[in-house]
């Protein structure tokens, strides 16, 4: 698989593309984490939603 | 109609007690526009060929300054939610606003920008055409330029934000204003097509400027 | 009951968690998969364009971004007008998790814009009427989440938002048509602009399915993370709702 003269221009869009996306993936993955290990802590404390009237 | 010249009335009277705000925005103007030789060189050819462009950049920046002063004062001092809640619509109050800026600011700059042609070289032949282009083109500046100040009421970082809002609605007019100028100053042809374009953005920029302004005001007055 | 529309359905956050749990990983396989047969296509079987060369290859992740950077702008126009008009519980929802992703989609059109620019122009930027476009577009979505980030009140922050996705759509057919005008007045279209050759044309066909199915995993994700965000955020105030109740409560009693 030659790439020609400007194959480093063409790996680095390549490159550029995988970064960017596993970045945001990686984000999206963690603060899905982060989230629900913050749910599951404030249930297993026994907070439920609309206290209030109680 | 009439409360709708009333309130431009009284936001003009406004502008003119506190001058400092209209003396800011001209003052700034000079000086951009005469940082640009000092940053490009003194070569008068070059300036001249740029000359539109820096000269529409620069009102940008200078109309930008005083966008904040639409809706702020009256925000704080609560002045807004009595007209809110009036017999104007909000709609109305945001376009007499928006006009009230016009007349205060993007005339005067319009006014001033041939003269300041005169230090970037710019044919003289070409102030009028510099001086209508602006004053049809600034309306845009205005009434768009009110829907970042509404949005931007309760932000923090409001002023730096409002840049960032408004700024890139201005391309349009910015192309079209340039291109109308270049077209008499440097000889080329187009001058009336690029003019009623700018209309065009002006007279589209009185509708929907007011509409998203008092839309952005009435979320935060509740 | 029955006749809800799928609108309707979704509508309620403890139903949509729970379907587009079961989707998620449906929707990542399938766009993993797409998307690496794409690169296969890519790679090994599309030829060498006559006049681009090997650097034709970089259209086929240039131009999904570009379309994606797009379609996240009208995903949330669309989510913004249901947010203002029909108060779609949803709605808000979608047109914050879409901004990031749709930004960086952004980025990555003007950042592989820029690599191809190289090779066909001899610079890395020039100021082609779709890179400018691209550009703005850029600073649209800098101007959301700026805004969105700048006013405390979150249910405000997504009102307004929504006003200016809004003003932003009606202004940038206006904004893409004056830079194409200003372009063709500066120099001539060059570049990126070749007639697609059919072998060219599936490979780019198949990476745009591949990156929009990618585009949704990534929206869901966001989605799902927004709301167990704002899920965790009701609990704080009710757990110090009750904590401020008790103390008062004890107070009294003394």
């Amino acid at each position: 698989m030659a790439l020609g003269p400007h194959a480093a221009f063409i790996l680095a869009s390549y490159g550029a593309a995988a970064a960017v996306l596993a970045g945001l993936i990686g984000w999206l993955v963690v603060d899905g984490q982060r989230q629900r290990k913050a749910l599951d802590a404030l249930e297993a404390r026994g907070v439920k939603r609309r206290s209030r009237g109680a | 109609m009439s409360g709708f010249w009333v309130l431009v009335r009284r936001d003009l009277q406004l502008a003119v007690r506190e001058g400092g705000a209209i003396g800011t925005a001209l003052g700034f103007y000079l000086i951009v526009v005469a940082l640009m030789p000092l940053g490009l060189g003194p070569d008068l050819n070059l300036l001249s060929r740029i000359a539109a462009g820096v000269l529409w950049i620069a009102l940008l920046l200078a109309a930008l300054l005083s966008l904040p002063r639409i809706f702020e004062a009256d925000y704080e001092d609560g002045a807004l939610e009595v007209m809110a809640t009036a017999d104007l619509p909000l709609e109305l109050v945001a376009a007499a606003k928006s006009l009230a800026h016009w007349i205060s600011t993007g005339i005067p700059l319009a006014l001033m920008a041939p003269a300041l042609g005169i230090l970037l070289n710019l044919d003289i032949g070409s102030a009028p055409a510099l001086i209508g282009t602006m004053v049809a083109g600034t309306p845009a500046i205005s009434f768009l330029g009110a829907i970042g100040a509404a949005l931007t009421l309760k932000a923090r970082r409001g002023g730096l934000l409002l840049a960032l809002l408004v700024l890139p609605l201005y391309v349009p007019t910015l192309i079209f204003g340039i291109t109308a100028i270049n077209a008499v100053a440097l000889g080329s042809d187009g001058f009336w097509q690029s003019f009623a374009m700018l209309v065009a953005l002006s007279m589209g920029a009185t509708v929907l400027g007011p509409v998203a302004a008092a839309a952005a005001v009435r979320l935060q007055l509740q | 009951m029955t006749n809800q529309s799928i609108t309707q359905k979704l509508a309620n956050p403890t139903r949509f968690m729970g379907l587009s749990g079961q989707l998620l990983p449906w929707l990542a396989g399938a766009s993993a998969a797409i998307i690496g047969y794409a690169m296969y296509l890519a790679f090994f079987v599309a030829p060498p364009d006559y006049q681009q060369g090997h650097t034709v290859k970089i259209m086929f992740i240039h131009v999904p971004s570009a379309w994606l950077a797009m379609m996240a702008y009208v995903l949330i126009a669309i989510s913004s007008f249901g947010l203002l008009v029909f108060r779609h519980p949803l709605a808000d929802v979608s047109a914050k998790a879409a901004a990031p992703i749709g930004a960086a989609f952004t980025l990555l059109a003007l950042i592989t814009g820029s690599l191809w620019g190289k090779p066909m122009w001899g610079t890395y930027w020039v100021w082609d009427a779709r890179l400018t476009s691209v550009l703005l577009l850029f600073f649209l979505y800098l101007g959301l989440m700026a805004l969105r980030s700048s006013i405390e009140d979150e249910a405000l922050a997504a009102k307004l938002t929504a006003v200016l996705a809004l003003v932003g759509v009606v202004l940038l057919p206006i904004i893409k048509f004056s830079v194409d005008w200003w372009n063709t007045l500066h120099q001539p279209s060059t570049g990126l602009t070749t007639t697609v050759h059919a072998s060219i044309r599936i490979p780019l066909l198949v990476s745009a399915l591949g990156f929009s199915l990618l585009f949704f995993t990534l929206h869901l994700k966001a989605m799902r993370n927004e709301i167990l965000r704002r899920r965790v955020k009701a609990l704080r105030m009710a757990e110090v709702d009750r904590a401020q109740g008790s103390h008062a409560s004890a107070a009294a009693a003394e």
